[in-house]
């Protein structure tokens, strides 16, 4: 059905060509599920839409073959390319809120497509663009029509991008990572929805995805691209379980799976001994019925209610749950960088609730509490090196200068793992796993007891976040600080954190024992987490093999790879 | 829905504190100017007695908050005072010298969204080639000559070159009747009559400053078009419409253009009051009998009551145009009202 041949795509910069696609080939059949895994930067999004023919200006195919049911996809022309996108093939994107025309109702959009590939006429366009929203389980379609993708759920909004996608019936989508961005219950519950239209419709897919598990649960045949190369192809089982290429090999083990351990997760030979870290009874933080309440259109809305917990000294707990569950406010509230409705927050016995957010900056305890922010990229002034953004916090809140600073941002560098000439660069010119160790080196600069994760793997590839994850383990074991992890990924939770607390709609579900709440859930609504979240094969090998003694601590492979442009 | 009309609602309410801070700030400005208008129009041979004369006549004898209170009596009149130097009422001058500038700016607006906002949109679909070009060069050069100066060149070259302009000496050749006023716009009043002679002598008058006018504020809105397009066409939802095979016209102003509009309706309001404010160059050069004109000749002799309406007339000018601007993103953006709380 489809055929590609060598494929070989380049984009013109301002520093010549630069090859995105390096010659790649695949066959996808009739009613086959195929999956293309890899990396940031590997060309597999750069692939899909070099078949649609959608490439960004300046790019194009420059050699190879593509051909779809006859058609060469190379030398169409544009009108017949324009024939073919939407009514042949169909593509979804990532970010759904974002793939939406923002200032047009939904049901509209869903016209535009049908009345252009004339399956619908002015009069019976409404119905048939109804019937489409139907057709992605859309509750109340009728209603919905109406509205414009702000009023949707992230969910809803990626339901609508894939009835303007099957509006037409096409033989083949392409789903370019559709289920980023989305919690883990909708994920599951998209992707299951395109699976099952495109069996039930004996349509073909191409699945493009960095997550190795979705891949292993939706797709017939896996291809892993690594920049802009295929380095290997087969059945999921069999890739995962007995993977032949060092590349794949390290995919598979850096993903995150049930019975994985923090280090296994790295490449073999760089398993070291991981050092454990103590945990002492003594509390260092005793949060006491936490609450945070808005006043809403129609009462007060509760983000958090009466949210209590307790961390050791030296313990990690994690903080799961998702969008909108008040995990963010709660970390917000517990750095003071908001004011808490009521409760108590006892930081070595000392109330800071009591103290509003915009004093605490200047209150003896700031540099106590320290958070590593979401996105490495955002969360770093793109004007200031990351020498800059490392001494910021030492020179406020220590008072070193000259030498002594230099010094210190110099060992923090080294802690995380940061190479030392890299200090210098501007965050555009570092990598994002470089970035995460600014951030960190950032974070815990000041010397913190207690520090607060808010999801710094999320934006990260996954070799990067086992890599990141590691660090944060060492970090703790060296410094005997306390963590909070928060996170929507059970799966990467459990293997930093000695506790876990699961959150939903503002409130605590389950508290317990990392290992405990994993396996032997006591809240349905954990269970669903869990089961929501994709599971990749495990590989065959990594059970039965010690790791594997080390000559040299653990080097971040970021650091040997060039900054991405 | 009920959203937008209480944002749009809630703009009107805005507006009013606006108003009256404009009234007690026109006033303070205007006492707190060098220059005693009672020397001023006394005369060069007048006596200690005859300025103090002058002064009680003006009412400027009297301690500023009542000159403040009678002020703010009659402007709930609807009276906004006497002009000294001209000796006819404010109210009634700028009555009819605001629809003068109002369609000498609105002309030449209109005339440069014309030019402009295409321009902006081909250079922004067609980057680097020779329309972008040509978008930057006649951008550059409108922006770089000033006003007075494009105005004379043309001048120059229609009107003394060529001939086929009318000489530059207000909005209508002394051999036309000025039509009866509804709206104030000459244009719009002779086409009302149905006198076409008139019409055109109006539009022969108006096409030079107009012209002049529009040249200078091409740039900013070709650019802001360009560079909203540009952006909108980069949007994901634009990859969505093409992979979803939707044409080239679709896509780019069923889809690209209206989200672009937003930020191309903001310059435009932007570039609408700094024109206004700063048209009197335009209407000094082709003798224009705007407000412009009107208000710096009332502010070189300290003439309080004019200078104080024009402030005020303003003022009111730009809170409709912001209500104007905000209704049009109300009407563009679905969105407008959600989030303004």
């Amino acid at each position: 059905m489809l055929s590609i041949k060598d494929l070989k795509v380049g984009f013109r910069t301002r520093r010549g060509e630069v090859e995105a696609v390096k010659g790649i080939s695949f066959e996808l059949a009739k009613g086959e599920r195929l999956g293309i895994v890899g990396e940031s930067g590997s060309g597999k999004s750069v692939t899909s839409y070099a078949l649609m023919r959608i490439l960004d200006a300046g790019g194009r195919i420059k050699a190879g073959e593509a051909v779809y049911s006859g058609v060469d996809l190379r030398r169409a022309s544009e009108r017949s390319m324009k024939a073919l996108r939407g009514r042949e093939i169909s593509m979804i994107f990532q970010n759904p809120r974002a793939a939406l025309n923002p200032i047009r109702k939904v049901g509209h959009q869903i016209e535009d497509v049908l009345r252009q590939h004339a399956r619908a006429t002015r009069a019976d366009a409404r119905q048939k663009a109804i019937a489409a929203l139907e057709a992605v389980k859309i509750r109340d379609a009728e209603a919905r029509y109406e509205a414009y993708p702000f009023e949707l759920s992230g969910g809803m909004c990626q339901r609508v991008v894939i009835a303007i996608a099957l509006a037409c019936d096409p033989k083949l989508l392409i789903a370019d990572e559709p289920t980023t961005g989305l919690d883990i219950t909708t994920q599951k519950a998209v992707m299951d929805l395109v699976d099952d239209l495109v069996r039930a419709r004996g349509m073909s897919s191409i699945l493009i995805t960095h997550d190795l598990g979705l891949a292993a649960q939706y797709c017939d045949r896996i291809v892993v691209m690594k920049d802009g190369a295929i380095v290997e192809a087969g059945a999921p089982g069999a890739l995962f379980v007995r993977p032949s290429h060092a590349y794949t090999r390290k995919l598979v083990d850096a993903t995150p799976r049930r019975g994985a351990t923090l280090r296994s997760l790295l490449p073999e030979g760089e398993r070291t001994a991981l050092a454990p870290h103590r945990v002492s009874d003594d509390p260092l933080l005793e949060v006491r019925g936490l609450t945070k309440t808005y006043a809403g259109k129609s009462g007060p809305v509760h983000a958090v209610k009466r949210f209590d917990l307790t961390v050791r000294q030296g313990e990690s707990v994690g903080l799961v749950g998702e969008s909108g569950c008040g995990k963010s406010t709660t970390s917000a509230m517990l750095v003071r960088l908001m004011d808490a409705s009521a409760g108590e927050i006892l930081f070595r016995g000392t109330d800071l609730a009591a103290i509003p957010a915009a004093e605490f900056a200047r209150h003896p305890l700031r540099p106590k509490i320290q958070m590593v922010f979401q996105d490495a990229t955002d969360s770093l002034n793109p004007r200031h090196s990351a020498r800059q953004s490392i001494a910021e916090p030492l020179k406020r809140m220590t008072g070193l200068s000259g030498a002594a600073l230099t010094a210190r941002v110099e060992e923090l560098a080294r802690l995380t793992g940061l190479p030392a000439h890299l200090l210098d660069r501007f965050p555009h010119q570092l990598s994002g796993g470089q970035k995460a160790r600014v951030g960190i080196a950032r974070a815990i600069a000041p010397e913190p007891d207690f520090l607060i994760l808010d999801e710094p793997t999320a934006a990260l590839d996954v070799s990067i976040q086992a890599v990141v994850l590691n660090l944060l383990a060492d970090l703790r074991a060296r410094l005997g600080m306390s963590y909070l992890f928060v996170s929507h990924d059970l799966n990467v939770v459990r293997l930093l954190c000695d506790r876990v607390v699961v959150m939903k709609g503002g409130e605590i579900v389950e508290v317990g024992p990392a290992e405990r709440v994993m396996n032997d859930p006591a809240s349905e609504y954990t269970r669903a987490l869990l089961s929501a979240a994709p599971q990749a094969p495990a590989p065959a090998t990594s059970a039965s093999q010690a790791p594997a003694p080390a000559t040299s601590t653990p080097q971040a492979p970021s650091a040997a790879t060039p900054p991405a442009a | 829905m009920a959203g937008r009309w209480t944002a749009v609602g809630l703009r009107i309410a805005q507006s009013v504190p606006v108003v009256l801070g404009v009234v007690v700030i026109s006033f303070l400005l205007t006492r707190a100017l060098p220059g005693d208008p009672a020397v001023q129009f006394a005369g060069a041979a007048a006596t200690p007695e005859s300025i103090e004369q002058v002064r009680a006549s003006l009412g400027l004898d009297k301690p500023l908050l009542q000159q403040f209170l009678i002020y703010c009596g009659d402007l709930l009149q609807g009276d906004l005072g006497q002009s000294v130097s001209t000796g006819r009422p404010v109210a009634e001058e700028l009555a009819s010298r605001l629809p003068a500038s109002l369609e000498l700016t609105l002309t030449a607006l209109i005339l440069s969204c014309a030019i402009a906002i295409p321009l902006g949109v081909l250079a922004a679909t067609r980057p680097g080639s020779w329309v972008d070009q040509l978008c930057r060069l006649l951008v550059t050069a409108g922006v770089s000559l000033p006003t007075f100066f494009t105005g004379i060149v043309l001048i120059y070259v229609f009107y003394y070159l060529l001939g086929i302009a009318p000489s530059p000496l207000g909005r209508l050749d002394f051999i036309y009747l000025e039509p009866d006023p509804v709206t104030g716009f000459f244009l719009v009043d002779s086409a009302l009559m149905g006198d076409w002679e008139t019409w055109l002598g109006t539009l022969k008058q108006l096409i030079l400053p107009a012209i002049t006018l529009a040249l200078f504020t091409l740039a900013p809105i070709a650019r802001m078009t360009r560079a909203a397009m540009l952006a909108a066409l980069s949007a994901d939802y634009i990859r969505t419409a093409r992979a979803a095979g939707l044409g080239r016209g679709k896509v780019l102003y069923g889809y690209a253009f209206r989200n672009a509009l937003l930020p191309v309706v903001t310059t435009l309001g932007m570039v609408f009051s700094f024109v206004l404010g700063a048209n009197v160059l335009v209407e000094k050069v082709f003798a224009w009998p705007g407000i412009g004109s009107y208000a710096v000749e009332a502010l070189v002799v300290s003439d309080y009551a004019a200078v104080q309406g024009f402030v005020l007339c303003m003022a009111l000018l730009f809170v409709l145009l912001n209500l104007a601007i905000d209704l049009a993103y109300s009407v563009i953006d679905p969105r407008f009202g959600t989030e303004a709380k």
